[in-house]
């Protein structure tokens, strides 16, 4: 077990368990939190996992680690890793089953107190317009070649067939379309989970929110966004379904021999890996970006359909009801960027998993509107606390790869949640406190109670002080819906 | 006193994991079925909907399990089935382990939790005289 004399403090926020820990360690780690935090994680295992993710053959720098860390399997949950592109190695464990699960947040100009008297109905609405649910189906039904069509355009396919604008697409992490993405390296089973669930929320953790936009930090970069104080905002939290689940266990399951035929020792076999320039690790790439870009258009085919709900809702009766994108992103993918490594522009595959790309004022591929302000980067909180908006920073280039948190980050097991909160008492609480509750279950929802999750406050301060992102607003639910 | 045969949910913060065990590896799998079921929150219908057979072989006991459960968790999410009559066996070889099983199922009625997969994140199947077990963690 990691132990806190096991690390290096190097500020506050920032600590390192150096490569001399273990001996299979191939580079040190770099954690953000406080040492109250480390001190709540020490006996989680995410600790333990993110020193087995510095294992990884083609490591660049450190395996780096968010505040709202907590365990997964094999790699963190906030773990952040970069290898050499395209000698090095590319992890499905260290991306995730839920590949380019994400989060869309859309802004409006209606203020919250004109829509109060509206909010029972806008989540009534919601809930009917974007099925959530387990197992349940989509608003669309694709055949396979259309699939293929999703998987190459991502948020273009859902721009050429109505269901988003040009603002959508540039306001989306690489514009909602990874490159050369392979439909052909998926499996017919991950097809066929696909063209079933396209336009689905899902369940688990998985949520659209509204919420208003309750105070303003930065307002030069609130204006960038699109935000107002005062107003309602969206966010819609999912990814690529069953698709990108099938896709991940499809790849785990194969890596396991490519681990064998190259000869790589690891200390977790959820941590398979291939070199990224073999033929296995070009076809996980090819359908790990096929089903990012499924993703994509997922969220834009729900975005479409929460637009829907507020029209139907506030048309003719508030002004500003129109709901513009303010960013979408990524937080479970593994992209290739150009990082500076001892002052020089290296490629480098960047495993993000359950962490956000924070890319800062100046960073190549962001909107014009975004240039000055770096991008927004998306912090959920659970479904009863603040979530907040932050503008990426220069310094998360140098110290995280370009990266930052994603949410709060659970502390409590969903069991536990269900032993010691009841799903309808919480309901009750969380509606006395103003919050409508549209749920697919009592029990799914205690297992997402604020009390399962760290307080997003202090997640976010970590970040801000360790020059990762800076603040811009925060967000407060007014309505949530679940699976 | 225990059963010879069982699973039992272990904490973990964010998925889910149950330790499993059984007398014998294929007892062992139809365990891990049922426990992961018991996960899902599964619901099913009376009558026998489907009779599968279910064969792979592996290196270890560990790859079959993943690839056996990652079955179920395609049948339940792809074709809306659940299989609580499992008998399998499993044998050594040369090269690891062959498993064949046969399952009855019925049609699932409904799931309360979504399982994504079945990992390998430090499993292991520890075979004993007279009793395997194994702790296996779901992403959920």
């Amino acid at each position: 077990m990691i132990r806190l004399q096991d690390m290096i403090r190097i500020s506050d926020y920032e600590w390192e368990i150096p490569r001399s820990r273990r001996a299979d360690m191939r580079v040190p780690v770099r954690i953000f939190a406080t040492r109250k935090m480390l001190e709540n994680v020490l006996d989680d295992g995410s600790l333990e996992q993110a020193v087995n993710s510095a294992t990884l053959p083609g490591l660049i720098g450190p395996v780096v680690v968010m505040p709202d860390m907590h365990q997964g399997y094999g790699f963190p949950i906030g773990g952040v890793a970069a290898t050499a592109y395209p000698q090095g190695v590319i992890s499905p464990g260290g991306i995730g089953y839920d590949i380019n699960c994400g989060v869309c947040l859309l802004a409006s100009g209606i203020e919250f107190d004109a829509a109060r008297p509206h909010l029972d109905t806008l989540a009534t609405r919601l809930n009917t317009h974007c099925p959530s649910g387990v197992g349940v189906e989509g608003v669309l039904r694709v055949t396979v070649p259309e699939l293929d069509r999703v998987m190459i355009e991502g948020a273009r396919w859902a721009f050429k067939n109505g269901y988003a604008n040009e603002q959508d697409l540039a306001r989306t992490e690489e514009n909602g379309c990874l490159e050369d993405a392979d439909p052909a390296a998926v499996s017919d089973r991950a097809k066929q989970r696909g063209r079933e669930q396209i336009g689905s929320l899902g369940a688990g953790n998985h949520f659209i929110e509204v919420d208003v936009i309750e105070d303003v930090v930065d307002s030069a970069a609130a204006a960038a966004f699109g935000l107002r104080q005062g107003c309602l905002a969206l966010q819609i939290h999912c990814g690529s379904r069953g698709l990108g689940h099938q896709v991940c266990t499809d790849y785990v399951q194969e890596f396991q021999a490519a681990v064998r035929r190259f000869r790589i020792e690891l200390p977790d076999r959820e941590l398979v890996c291939a070199p990224m320039d073999s033929p296995e690790g070009r076809a996980y790439l090819g359908a790990m970006r096929a089903a990012a870009n499924f993703a994509f258009a997922n969220r834009r085919i729900l975005a479409h359909s929460a637009r829907r709900a507020f029209e139907e809702v506030f048309a003719g009766k508030e002004k500003g009801w129109h709901l513009s994108q303010v960013y979408d992103l990524a937080h479970n993918i593994g992209k290739v960027e150009t990082h500076i490594v001892d002052g020089k522009p290296v490629k480098v595959c960047v495993h993000r998993k359950g962490a956000t790309r924070a890319f800062g004022p100046g960073a190549p591929g962001l909107p014009q509107e975004f240039r000055q302000t770096g991008q927004p980067v998306l912090v959920p909180g659970s479904m009863g606390t603040s979530s907040w908006v932050l503008a990426g920073m220069e310094a998360s280039m140098r110290r995280s790869w370009g990266s930052s948190c994603h949410g709060a980050g659970r502390v409590m097991s969903r069991a536990k949640a269900k032993r010691e909160i009841r799903g309808d008492a919480l309901r009750r609480d969380l509606e006395g406190r103003g919050i409508m509750i549209r749920a697919g279950s009592m029990s799914g929802l205690a297992e997402e109670a604020p009390a399962a999750y760290k307080d997003v406050d202090a997640v976010v301060e970590i970040v801000a002080a360790a020059s990762l992102a800076r603040k811009v607003a925060r967000l407060r639910p007014v309505a949530v819906i679940k699976g | 006193m225990p059963s010879d045969r069982g699973f039992k949910e272990l904490p973990h913060t964010a998925d889910r994991a149950i330790r499993v065990w059984a007398p014998d590896p294929a007892g062992l799998f139809a365990e891990a079925a049922r426990g992961m079921y018991a996960l899902m929150g599964a619901r099913t219908g009376a009558k026998t909907a489907s009779i599968r057979t279910f064969e792979s072989a592996g290196p270890d006991l560990e790859s079959l399990l993943v690839a056996f459960l990652s079955e179920l968790i395609y049948l339940a999410e792809g074709e809306r089935l659940a299989f609580t009559r499992i008998r399998g066996r499993a044998g050594e070889t040369a090269e690891g382990w062959d498993l064949k099983v046969d399952m009855e199922g019925e049609s699932l009625l409904s799931m309360s939790k979504s399982v994504k997969a079945a990992t390998y994140h430090h499993l292991r199947v520890n075979r004993f005289a007279g009793r395997c077990e194994a702790e296996i963690v779901f992403d959920v």
